[in-house]
């Protein structure tokens, strides 16, 4: 009988705790982030989709189209090709496409770049309507950028 | 034939409570949902619906017009009669329990002898429509819960109407208007206080709230919804305006809940510290009310079905029962 | 039996439980046979998650073969990345620099405490109590913060690797690090509080779900499920890899066997990890974060080798068979997941629904992980 009263008023004030965490939580703000109206700031290290890098002296890729990142892939989501111009010194590419449909973020590629030529893009708003618009054409979209 | 003046004036004011308590039960409905979406927002570090109007003010007419707009869908194999029927005998009820509240002293659609005793047998029947309504669903899930409403019901009716005979016997009325009268003045005039009737009586308030949160199947005894066990209850295969039907109830249930206990324990419109009885004091009370209902509801787990019905037999219906035996000896003595 | 019995009318019906039910988290179908609420059988059925991930691994380089270990237990993703990179280093015979092997027991212990979190919210969920699970996010949300500023990614880590990891931390991350333990160790009185005290909670929990020891064995089942039946396994104490025999931890161990042991054992982990993250960062040495010399296409020698870390949902284990070439001959991941699930048929039989749901709660099941 002790025991069952015992529990009661024990359970009972457990249950007033409770009420009590739930409306001082009331008074703290709130941690969501309105989205479109602000967003975060992604970390250095926000693996996105990859990007090319220019070279700042030449306004040229610094890829060389040597195809250790397309080997690299898990997904084979990596198409390019280059071709070495008259008198150039080393190859440059032509195209660079990137199936993003298959991609996995796993930052393959840029680990297997030795010429530091492709990057993470910090871009996370990738919504689409057509699956042809995740095929990244990444020589139009570099030169896009470069001319904003 | 000629139509008395009285004869019409008679029928343009029940028109008017119709509607005005149709509207009552709506508005209310409405806007306790989108306290039950904000203020859950608030204990859990959100913001809830702020988009549709100002502070999402106009969130429950988008709801409405969502669900007006969604397709009845009646399941193949259903009783097709007492799925449509189900609703209505829901909502029906609820709103006729309504008429009954005095919502102030001159304010209250009908003012008759027996108002308790008429609200307990309308709120009866809203189980029998849930019940219904799970059944004709023809979903296993829908049964399930059909079966669990009418246990958790019958359980929680008993106390509840244990602490009422009790009330009774010391109001020595069933008419709520009377009732109210009767706890005018300050707050330690209010039947919560009357130790004097019976030292538990602020415990009996405390039966009849749980009580009335699982009559109106509210978490954390909502039974028949349990959406991690029974994926919507009894509601599973209703869309459009058959759940916003059950949905409206549900509110509606709270509110004549709410303004139950109000009015028999907590002094009806008077003001606690016998300034300026109102309409207004009400409203407060019963909100305050209402906003426990919410609060209590997001702060704790479900119960087991077992657990429940132990709660009501082997803890609710013996202390409702000792209540009652003291309040007896205790109107003896006096 | 009495004739009353043998004549008695009894009727049972199938209810299918998923594949889409709030309860199942994700795409697990349980064929119940009910008698009432009462269950006679449960039968789960899985597999609709099922990616090959097995034979995935044997046809593609090891290296390739690393996003793939984020994908199974996406809640824990470190560990089974964890497994296979040792798997391969052992077969390899790659040593890691001291300096990975603190680093990688940091984060694979935050992604502990994350995955735990997480569990815990989702569990109340199971039992109907909704605002629990909103706080414990509020809290997994700085250990991802955290996690995503190291390996760039919040959920699908794939951050270490053959000999290493990818990138090394910073002092943000051992400064961020140490204010989250102090911060989550100051909210742990207020979910015991709010959860493990409360009255509906406890009853819900104590004595319900019942798993032996026996039981445990039969399925092989580990982690919190065995550990909350009164065994005191652990990988990482009973083969113990990269530096845990040099933290000072402990196990918890409750014997009830009963779904509030299961809970209590996940919470004291939580405690527990947080203890052997600050310990890591205190000793933490200097030095490079990646091995030398590590070819880009391995290429282990023939050989076979078993690894077994200590996951968050228990021992998940890594076998792979070399046959020299750059690809396994032969892949083998069992996952916790898995056995745990196992024991559910037996150990549900005769429980009521709402019960059933919570013991199956309490298993802590992630069903990629299951269907790999």
């Amino acid at each position: 009988m002790w025991n069952y009263l015992k529990e009661i008023f024990s359970g009972g004030y457990s249950l007033l705790v409770g009420m009590w965490i739930t409306l001082r939580h009331t008074f703290r703000r709130p941690v969501t982030v309105q989205y479109p109206y602000e967003s975060l700031k992604m970390p250095a290290r926000y693996r996105g989709h990859i990007q090319l890098v220019f070279d700042a002296a030449t306004g040229q890729p610094k890829c060389v189209a040597c195809m250790a990142c397309a080997r690299a892939c898990p997904s084979n989501c990596i198409s390019l090709e280059g071709h070495k111009p008259e008198g150039a010194t080393r190859r440059v590419v032509s195209k660079y496409t990137l199936d993003f449909t298959s991609c996995s973020l796993c930052g393959l590629c840029v680990e297997s770049c030795s010429f530091d030529a492709l990057e993470f893009s910090k871009d996370y708003n990738l919504a689409a309507t057509k699956k042809d618009e995740y095929v990244m054409d990444l020589m139009k979209q570099a030169q896009g950028k470069q001319e904003k | 034939m000629s139509l008395s003046h009285e004869f019409i004036m008679g029928l343009v004011r029940l028109t008017l409570y119709v509607v005005g308590l149709i509207a009552f039960a709506a508005f209310n409905a409405a806007y306790l949902s989108l306290c039950e979406r904000k203020v859950p927002a608030w204990f859990q570090l959100r913001y809830g619906p702020k988009e549709v109007g100002p502070f999402g003010l106009l969130q429950p007419v988008a709801d409405g017009v969502k669900l007006l707009t969604k397709q009845l869908l009646v399941q193949k194999g259903s009783d097709v009669l007492l799925f449509k029927l189900a609703p209505v005998m829901v909502i029906t009820p609820a709103i006729m329990c309504l008429a009954v509240i005095p919502f102030s002293e001159t304010l209250g659609a009908r003012n008759i002898n027996l108002g308790l005793l008429a609200i307990f047998s309308f709120s009866a029947i809203h189980v029998l429509g849930t019940m219904l309504g799970g059944w004709a669903s023809y979903n296993k899930y829908a049964s399930i819960a059909a079966a669990r409403v009418v246990a958790q019901n019958i359980a929680y009716e008993i106390p509840l109407l244990l602490v009422i005979v009790a009330l009774v016997m010391v109001t020595r009325t069933f008419n709520l208007h009377e009732i109210v009268a009767q706890q005018a003045g300050a707050f330690w005039h209010w039947n919560i206080f009357r130790l004097q009737a019976s030292p538990l009586m602020p415990l009996a308030f405390l039966i009849f709230f749980t009580c009335m949160l699982a009559e109106s199947n509210r978490a954390p005894f909502d039974m028949i919804e349990a959406e991690s066990e029974l994926v919507a209850g009894a509601f599973t295969e209703y869309s459009g305006m058959g759940f916003g039907l059950f949905f409206i109830a549900e509110y509606a249930n709270i509110v004549v809940g709410c303004s139950l206990a109000t009015v028999l324990f907590l002094g009806g419109w008077h003001c606690p510290f016998g300034l300026l009885p109102g309409l207004h004091w009400f409203m407060i009370k019963m909100y305050v009310l209402c906003f426990a209902v919410i609060w209590v509801r997001w702060s704790f787990p479900r119960t087991q079905f077992y657990g429940l019905l132990n709660l009501s037999w082997k803890f609710l219906i013996p202390l409702a029962f000792v209540h009652l035996m003291l309040t007896a000896v205790m109107l003896k003595l006096a | 039996m009495s004739i009353e019995a043998q004549t008695l009318h009894r009727e049972t019906f199938i209810l299918n439980l998923g594949p889409q039910h709030p309860a199942t988290h994700g795409v697990l179908r349980i064929k119940l046979t009910l008698d009432g609420e009462y269950i006679e059988d449960a039968e789960p059925v899985i597999g609709y998650g099922h990616r090959m991930h097995e034979k995935m691994g044997e046809n593609r380089t090891y290296a390739k073969f690393l996003p793939n270990t984020g994908r199974m237990d996406y809640v824990a993703a470190m560990f089974n990345t964890h497994g296979y990179v040792c798997a391969v280093e052992r077969l390899a015979g790659i040593t890691v620099p001291e300096r990975a092997e603190f680093i990688r027991v940091i984060t694979a212990e935050l992604n502990r405490v994350a995955s735990h979190l997480l569990w815990v919210g989702a569990f109340l969920i199971d039992l109907g109590g909704f605002t629990p699970l909103l706080y414990t996010f509020d809290d997994r949300e700085q250990i991802l913060d955290l996690l995503e500023a190291v390996t760039g990614a919040r959920l699908t880590f794939c951050y270490y690797r053959f000999g290493g990891v990818c990138n090394d931390i910073d002092d943000d991350f051992i400064a961020g690090t140490r204010k989250f333990i102090a911060h989550l160790r100051s909210r742990m009185p207020m979910y015991h509080a709010l959860i493990t005290k409360n009255i509906i909670f406890r009853r819900r929990c104590e004595g319900i779900g019942p798993i032996s020891a026996e039981n445990c064995r039969k399925y092989g089942a580990t982690g919190p499920v065995i550990r909350g039946s009164g065994v005191a396994y652990d990988v990482r104490k009973a083969e113990p890899y990269s530096i845990y025999p040099r933290l000072d931890f402990n196990v918890p161990v409750y014997g009830q066997g009963d779904c509030m042991a299961r809970y209590l054992v996940r919470m004291d982990e939580i405690v527990e990890s947080l203890r052997i993250v600050e310990q890591a960062l205190d000793r933490l040495p200097g030095g490079p974060v990646m091995a030398e010399k590590v070819p880009r296409i391995l290429k282990p020698p023939k050989g076979d080798c078993y690894f077994n870390v200590e996951s968050a949902r228990g021992s998940f284990g890594v076998r792979v068979v070399s046959d020299g070439t750059d690809k396994a001959y032969r892949m083998k991941l069992r996952s916790p997941c898995f056995s745990n699930l196992s024991l559910f048929q037996e150990c549900s039989r005769g429980m009521l629904l709402a019960d059933a749901l919570a013991l199956l709660g309490t298993l802590d099941l992630v069903i990629p992980d299951i269907d790999r």
